[in-house]
């Protein structure tokens, strides 16, 4: 008995101390967190940037080859083309999000008849599946049956079809609008209940304060979600600059590359071409612009200066 | 219809052999020959192929394999996926070992992961011997090192399709041999409102046909019998030159196709002209009495062979589709007697003969379907297997081959120069870089 006592004691008061401890309990409970992580983020991202520095190729395990597959880009017109395209996606798409969006979650907040349903409706651009309203815009778009097309020719305003996806310029317009309509609901809605936290006696005593419509939106409202605003434009920045899919369906990067992203460059090279390594190293260029797209919209955006409505 | 040496040997004395043994066992030739492969216990299958574009293919497809299923109890899963997607989808299996146990993937896929697949040479020797041989270029398509890692399958032929009476009306009583006549007659139906259309964006089946085409009807190639890459010729710049000149009289914005723009132009009347499978003229033939002006469509449709350019001989590349067997499947059995059954003659022959024309047969034994005869838009399509000359001529088959089309280097050289965002000159010296880097030069 004296032994069953002696022994039972210790291994009570460690438990004991153990789960009072705040130290080893926060990390009891971030333990499930911290192996998802570690299994689906760090290991494929240790992964791919280890794989940038091999050649491994589909089916043939690799060896390390260092900066080449990187020297290669920096000599490759295709990669640095696709890097131009897929800031000039994100940043144009994510510019009209933003101010078609801001715009669309203000006249939501308004008191429209209808409005439940409204806000309803805005939404479905972002409930369809991106692939069913990429194959809509490959119509909407098609060189030959545009139906925007066939009706600026029935309107008597253009007198020969346009090349949508076949000319780059028109390419690039055409994949960015196609991603502006399915990206507004996101912002709008994210917006619109922004909007809604801000407390209406501010508007009143700003209004009693003799403020117009644009000053109230200029120094209560737009200050007030700067907050909202830098957590939804990250998302919506790296939504666009990783986006894959309406491209792929649209374009597949063409024409002659025009339209190529680095996302879809990097799975034509890396799975298609069969250049895992090469692939890999595309992907891994990717990074440092999410960085600099989170960093500018934390230490950017969330500048306490500007959300009290000053300046620089 | 061309037979080897070897094909002839072994053909001659696998002949020999059957008339013997038929003598004594009362039996077919060959088949004390033929290879028996069990099931394994509780096997079952998962297959993936690309989704078809003639019904009658998955029709008979899917009835064979139940019949495999109904025979040996071995249940087939038959799954589709759109020809693009075909490629990253077999390249993401055989890297990752796990997925469907068989796939019929084109071209030379096969070749960017062979240690992956499994070994099924004794079933390619066997149907060989048994059906006549095989074409040389789908088997090169499916071998590597004297092993088949695949069988082929079938070619899916390219071939002109056009528009008699527009043809007629732009002043050529037969279609134009040579390339020469071609551009003549293209120029004829733009300046009558009847274009021409060949997909120089990235189509995997219609913009590499057009692209290789246009190379090797001028004598081009990508890379020599060494595999040291020599597109940066005389004859690559006259392709070029060529096709600035045809691109002219094509349809608006063929530089955004993929495969199946050609098709949809085409059978909504827009075009006189293009480059396809007979896919195009089947499924008008087929819709004809829901719809009065395809029937017109598919009454006015004449097929055949690319014209023939200063190299003097019909040269293409077509598509070839090869069945693996992904070596992490738990029952290679199943599989390679799934494959064999496939194959033999109740069940390819009905194939070949409900694909109607679209899936070339591979065996030389099966070049006698009723169905390159019972309609003569199909006789274009009928040495498809015969003619085709391999993606990556004139080197050999492998990665770099693979992974240089899969980059899409001799589309992208032709659209660059036609729409004028390069030189002649400055796309074939891009050209000659990527396919350096796929060549590791």
């Amino acid at each position: 008995m004296a032994s069953i006592t002696t022994s039972e004691a210790p291994r009570a008061s460690v438990l004991s101390s153990l789960t009072e401890s705040r130290g080893f309990l926060s990390a009891w409970f971030m333990l499930p967190s911290a192996v998802l992580l570690l299994v689906f983020l760090t290991y494929p991202l240790g992964l791919g940037v280890w794989l940038g520095f091999t050649d491994t190729r589909v089916g043939r395990a690799g060896i390390f080859i260092g900066l080449e597959n990187y020297q290669y880009l920096w000599d490759d017109s295709i990669f640095w083309l696709s890097v131009f395209n897929t800031l000039l996606y994100t940043i144009s798409a994510s510019i009209l999000k933003f101010v078609l969006g801001l715009w669309l979650a203000l006249i939501l907040n308004e008191n429209l008849p209808l409005k439940s349903f409204f806000r309803a409706i805005v939404l479905l651009p972002w409930v369809v599946p991106t692939v069913l309203s990429a194959i809509a815009f490959w119509w909407i778009f098609d060189s030959q049956f545009s139906i925007i097309s066939w009706a600026l020719m029935e309107l008597g305003l253009i007198d020969h079809r346009i090349n949508f996806l076949g000319d780059p310029t028109n390419a690039r317009a055409s994949v960015i609008a196609a991603n502006v309509w399915r990206g507004i609901p996101f912002v709008a809605i994210t917006l619109l209940a922004g909007l809604q936290t801000i407390p209406q006696s501010l508007y009143e005593a700003a209004t009693l304060d003799g403020a117009g419509r644009w000053q109230l939106f200029r120094y209560v409202t737009l200050p007030l979600l700067t907050p909202i605003i830098a957590i939804t434009m990250t998302f919506s920045v790296l939504f666009t600059f990783t986006d894959f899919q309406l491209i792929y369906v649209l374009t597949r990067g063409g024409p002659v590359n025009a339209t190529h992203l680095m996302a879809t460059l990097s799975f034509q090279r890396g799975i298609s071409g069969g250049q895992l390594g090469e692939g890999a190293a595309i992907a891994v260029a990717m990074i440092p612009f999410l960085l600099a797209a989170i960093l500018f919209s934390y230490f950017g955006l969330q500048r306490r200066k500007w959300q009290q409505g000053g300046g620089d | 219809m061309k037979f080897t040496r070897r094909d002839v040997i072994r053909t001659g004395a696998g002949a020999a052999a059957g008339i013997v043994g038929s003598q004594f066992l009362g039996r077919p030739a060959f088949a004390q020959d033929a290879p028996k492969y069990t099931p394994e216990q509780g096997a079952s299958l998962r297959l993936l192929r690309w989704s078809p574009f003639v019904q009658g293919d998955e029709d008979s497809w899917l009835a064979n394999t139940k019949k495999f299923a109904d025979a040996t109890g071995v249940q087939v899963r038959v799954d589709k996926e759109s020809w693009e997607d075909i490629r990253p989808k077999a390249a993401v299996a055989a890297n990752v070992g796990s997925g469907p146990d068989l796939m019929l993937v084109w071209f030379d896929d096969a070749h960017q992961y062979p240690d992956k697949l499994l070994d099924v040479t004794d079933l390619g020797d066997y149907l060989g011997n048994k059906y006549g041989g095989w074409y040389d270029g789908p088997k090169g398509y499916a071998t590597r090192e004297g092993k088949f890692i695949g069988l082929p399958v079938a070619c899916i032929g390219n071939a002109i399709v056009y528009r008699d009476s527009w043809v007629k009306e732009a002043g050529f009583s037969e279609f134009p041999k040579d390339t020469a006549g071609f551009l003549e007659l293209c120029k004829a139906l733009q300046k009558n409102g009847h274009p021409a259309g060949f997909t120089h964006g990235h189509g995997v089946g219609d913009g590499n046909n057009y692209a290789h085409w246009l190379l090797w009807s001028h004598g081009g190639k990508m890379v020599d019998e060494q595999g040291k890459v020599a597109i940066n010729s005389p004859e690559t710049m006259k392709s070029i030159e060529y096709a600035m000149e045809l691109y002219k009289t094509f349809i608006p914005g063929t530089e955004s196709w993929l495969d199946v723009n050609n098709n949809r132009a085409f059978l909504a009347g827009e075009l006189g002209v293009i480059a396809n499978g007979i896919s195009a003229y089947r499924t008008a033939q087929i819709n004809k009495d829901n719809d009065p002006k395809l029937a017109e469509i598919a009454k006015d449709i004449r097929t055949t062979n690319l014209p023939v350019g200063p190299v003097g001989q019909s040269i293409e590349l077509h598509q070839t589709t090869v069945a693996v067997i992904f070596n992490y499947t738990p029952y290679p059995n199943a599989a390679k007697a799934y494959l064999q059954f496939m194959f033999e003659q109740e069940q390819m022959a009905n194939w070949i003969e409900k694909s109607l024309g679209y899936c070339c047969q591979t065996l030389k034994g099966f070049a006698d379907n009723p169905v390159w005869t019972s309609d003569p838009n199909a006789a274009a399509y009928s040495r498809a297997s015969e003619t085709l000359r391999p993606n990556g001529y004139a080197g050999p088959l492998g990665y770099a081959s693979a992974a240089t089309m899969a980059d899409y280097v001799l589309v992208d050289m032709y659209a660059k120069a036609v729409t004028g965002q390069a030189t002649p000159e400055d796309a074939v010296k891009e050209a000659e870089k990527r396919a350096n880097r796929y060549y590791r030069v």
